[in-house]
């Protein structure tokens, strides 16, 4: 019997647990079983992104000691997803580790971003889901670039049911969150930033979707201050819905929504 | 220690990491244009006309005996025009404006005043539009093709490669060479394509067998 | 003298200003996207694009590793071809060469070929103090100097000037210089290019010295080569009696059939052409063609500090085309000159770091400036990776041998580490952040450095049960 846990990251836990849930939700519909080890925290993303490599090794450390047991790991967000495999090597390099380096290696294989866990593990495209809205997808530059997820989330999102997906204008551009780079650089984030909630409101969209809350909370930020009430919804949060569930309150219906296609 | 010396045993320090790496270069990109097959002359000339027009060049291609008439034509709104050594002189012999031979080489000035300027070239790349002239007979200094305002040059079609892979061998590095892509241009002002600036602003291309 | 980046303020500020001038914006975003989508479709049309990348990156990564034996051979092709060659430690020393040089021909007014290497060791103030006027030829490169400005971008330096500013610094300071623009001149490009084109005719027809630098040195041949669109470019390499051509010593290609590589990806990823409209190549000195006197001045300054850096290295492999800059959407917000340096955008996050040291403030806060997205990988030519120099000189900044420290952030973060790594403390912080997150109200502002999010952005809501409590009170959801 293979072992699953989930790795929900400190954003999602604190901010975003609805993600976390349908995570489970899913997950669960799709026949995994997954586990929560509760001494989990934060990838390290943050630290690793300013600069701090020594302080990234401790959190792998302790990311192995939470994780190293179990068959494979998946994760709601492309960014904490990718780091296991894109940082803790070098991490555990400049703290001089080799036992480290030895165990994260051997780690990062397990670890799965949750959309690709979906199409590419299970195997799946269709997963029953139902969500009558219109909704737009950002790829985040995670999910294009470093692990690139390519079709699969549009794949994932063409398959539910009542969906009216519609195109994203410039939709391979920074939102301009960038972890401490939103704080750093205020302003040109904030320019970023900007743009890139103007190319949302002209979709129409009622659901802006994405596979990290972090940017989905950066844009979704703008929205809010600038009193748009598209929602941003982790796409986790739409796949988990089904028919039993209905259409989500509080938005509207989409045009196409509610035929069954 | 001298520069020299400083600069090199920096060098050897930065890279001692590398001491022994030998690194494979992967030359698996194409060695002729992607649209004309290996060896297809007529294709690769085809091309070069289409990319020079591209580039708002003249072009005409002419048989041999029409070259001549081709050439008067191109000069047409010329007054003067220098040529260089070795270029044939029966190609200009029927047209009527002031030549000037390049012999002894005239000054910047007079080049300057100078309407145009007839050559032949060495080499022509059919993808990137481009000619390339080597300083060989009928191609001269470097000076003429540059100051006059009309560039009047003249391509044998065996001149003619696909793609600059294919040129690289039939030039020699130890002769100054010019690789003329379309007249002067410059994008400097908002990204809008202005032809002419320094160079020549007018480019007239004949294609001979 | 003219201005410099001495004293420029650290990224964050510098583009906070430029982000709030909207004709700079205005100005930068038409530039920057018209070359994007030139570039595009010119790379699109080469179904081997990526082979030629892996050719050019494995090319400069064969000459950096073995640069001693490389420079060697192109000092001694040079030398056999009727050249001179000199070497130069830094800026300074290179500045000393070329003043000594053009001095000994008794010149006081040269002309110059637009070379990065040469504005970035400030080579025009230097031969202003020895009473040498240096008049730069290429159009934006002149435009930039007559209006006493900085460069904004590597290929096209005026890109941040529109034509109604651009006609406005050729009337008012073309006729200080030479010939005046001409009467009634408009902001029509053609007609600025045409008074350009007056304007430096009679430089170069009287010019005796000129100054050059070089997109490639052979070092099989000791070839040289400058490609630009103008034909300035070809006026000095032609018309000049002495030549001096100031290069980086990272310029160097093995051999002569590897221009065949990047001469097919320069002027594609530069300005979406397929070659620029003039490529010279010249080896030494010819008789009865071109100048009788020739220098190549080879430059260090910073390039072996970059070199001993393991993961920094790679941007020496660098053509400076520009392409980075052009897609970077950074850069789009805030031009170039915002970056402090006559090397913007990502290039410039990652090259002035490597090449200076990150060592004051305004080094130090190029690294970070980058959201990390990555696009800039997929666009160089030479297969750079720009996110993974970023990160490792953000960690020389935060952790290594960098004299800048952000000893509060370091402290901050150590903190947030200590409480994650450890299990309960982190599982009481989650559990206390909804309770806080209640008395927290939506519009507030955050205080310090923290106030660059909530400038542009609400704060989320902060839930009031946190995924592990709503784990641990269902087991899992199974209640």
């Amino acid at each position: 019997m293979r072992t699953t846990a989930l790795f929900v990251t400190c954003i999602n836990d604190a901010l975003h647990p609805g993600t976390g849930k349908a995570a489970v939700t899913l997950l669960r519909r799709l026949g995994v079983e997954v586990d929560f080890p509760d001494g989990q925290s934060c990838c390290g993303q943050m630290h690793y992104n300013t600069g701090y490599r020594r302080e990234t090794a401790r959190l792998a450390r302790h990311f192995v000691d939470v994780f190293g047991e179990y068959d494979e790991i998946v994760v709601p967000s492309a960014s904490c997803g990718g780091l296991p495999s894109e940082a803790y090597e070098i991490a555990a390099e400049a703290a001089g580790d080799a036992g480290l380096l030895r165990d994260v290696r051997e780690l990062a294989p397990k670890v799965h971003e949750l959309t690709s866990y979906i199409t590419d593990v299970l195997g799946r495209e269709d997963v029953d889901a139902y969500f009558p809205h219109r909704v737009t997808y950002h790829p985040t530059c995670h999910s294009l670039r470093a692990t690139p997820l390519g079709e699969r989330p549009y794949r994932l999102l063409r398959a539910v049911k009542g969906i009216d997906v519609v195109e994203l204008p410039a939709r391979d551009e920074c939102c301009g969150f960038g972890g401490t780079f939103s704080v750093k650089n205020g302003a040109v984030s904030g320019a970023m930033n900007g743009d890139k909630a103007r190319h949302v409101l002209e979709t129409g969209a009622s659901v802006l979707a994405a596979v990290d809350n972090s940017c989905l909370m950066n844009i979704g930020g703008r929205l809010a201050k600038d009193g748009h009430a598209v929602r941003t919804l982790h796409l986790v949060e739409i796949l988990a819905r089904t028919e039993a569930d209905g259409p989500l309150a509080g938005i509207p219906v989409a045009r196409s929504g509610g035929v069954l296609r | 220690m001298n520069a020299r010396d400083t600069v090199l045993s920096r060098i050897r320090r930065a890279t001692a990491d590398l001491s022994g790496t030998r690194t494979t270069v992967p030359r698996s990109y194409l060695r002729h244009a992607p649209t004309v097959a290996p060896g297809d002359r007529e294709g690769a000339v085809a091309l070069l006309v289409e990319r020079l027009e591209e580039y708002g060049a003249e072009v005409r291609r002419t048989d041999a005996p029409g070259l001549p008439a081709a050439v008067t034509r191109a000069l047409e709104a010329a007054r003067s025009a220098v040529v260089p050594d070795g270029l044939p002189e029966h190609w200009t012999a029927g047209w009527d404006g002031e030549l000037h031979r390049d012999q002894p080489p005239l000054t910047h000035h007079q080049l300057a005043a100078v309407d145009a300027v007839v050559t032949t070239c060495a080499v022509a790349v059919a993808e990137s539009g481009t000619l390339v002239l080597d300083g060989g007979p009928g191609q001269g200094r470097r000076a003429p093709t540059l100051l006059p305002d009309l560039h009047v040059c003249v391509v044998r079609e065996d001149q003619v490669v696909s793609a600059l892979p294919e040129a690289m061998p039939r030039l020699d590095p130890r002769r100054p060479l010019t690789w003329i892509s379309g007249p002067s241009a410059t994008a400097d002002i908002e990204m809008i394509r202005v032809r002419g600036v320094h160079g020549p602003r007018r480019l007239a291309v004949l294609i001979a067998p | 003298m003219s201005k410099t980046f001495m004293g420029w303020p650290a990224f964050p500020r510098a583009a906070e200003t430029a982000v709030a001038d909207e004709q700079l914006r205005t100005n930068v975003r038409r530039a920057t996207h018209t070359i994007r989508g030139k570039r595009a479709a010119l790379v699109e049309e080469r179904p081997d694009w990526q082979d030629l990348r892996d050719a050019a990156a494995a090319l400069k990564d064969d000459v950096l590793a073995h640069l001693d034996t490389y420079l060697e051979q192109v000092e001694e092709r040079v030398t056999a071809a009727g050249g001179t060659v000199h070497w130069a430690v830094d800026a300074d020393e290179a500045n000393r060469i070329v003043t000594r040089l053009v001095r000994d021909t008794g010149e006081t007014e040269i002309v110059k070929v637009k070379s990065m290497l040469t504005e970035e060791i400030g080579l025009d103030n230097a031969l202003e103090a020895a009473g040498i006027s240096a008049r730069e030829t290429d159009l934006a490169a002149t435009i930039v100097q007559l209006g006493d400005d900085l460069p904004s971008h590597v290929v096209v330096p005026a890109l941040h000037r529109n034509r109604s500013e651009i006609r406005d610094i050729f009337v008012r300071e073309m006729g200080r210089h030479g010939r005046p623009a001409p009467e009634g001149l408009t902001d029509d490009p053609g007609e600025l290019a045409e008074a350009a084109r007056l304007h430096m005719r009679e430089k170069f027809l009287k010019a005796k010295v000129a100054v050059s630098g070089a997109n490639f040195v052979v070092a099989e041949t000791g070839t040289l080569c400058v490609v630009e669109s103008e034909g300035n470019g070809r006026m000095c390499l032609t018309l000049a009696d002495t030549l001096i051509s100031v290069v980086g010593i990272e310029k160097v290609v093995p051999t002569w059939r590897d221009l065949e590589v990047y001469l097919q990806m320069l002027a594609r990823s530069a300005t979406g052409e397929r070659m620029a409209p003039y490529t010279s190549t010249w080896t030494g000195t010819t008789d009865g063609d071109g100048p009788g006197t020739f220098h190549l001045v080879l430059v260090d300054n910073g390039r072996t500090r970059a070199l001993a850096d393991p993961v920094g290295r790679q941007a020496l492999r660098c053509i400076r085309c520009g392409a980075c800059m052009n897609i970077c959407p950074v850069y789009e917000r805030t031009g170039g000159q915002a970056y402090g340096s006559v090397y913007p955008g990502p290039i410039g996050a990652i090259l002035n770091p490597l090449l200076k040291g990150p060592d004051d403030p305004q080094t130090a806060s190029l690294p970070y400036a980058s959201s990390l997205c990555g696009a800039c990988n997929e666009v160089c030519p030479v297969r750079i990776r720009f996110t993974d120099v970023l990160l490792k000189l953000r960690s020389d900044v935060a952790e290594g041998d960098a004299k800048v420290k952000h000893r509060a952030e370091k402290a901050a973060l150590k903190a947030v580490g200590a409480v994650m790594d450890h299990g309960p403390l982190w599982n009481a912080a989650v559990r206390a952040a909804g309770t806080v997150g209640a008395a927290v109200p939506k519009g507030m502002k955050l205080p310090g450095p923290l106030h660059g999010w909530t400038d542009s952005r609400a704060l989320p809501d902060i839930p009031k049960e946190s995924f592990r409590a709503w784990w641990k009170r269902t087991e899992g959801g199974a209640k």
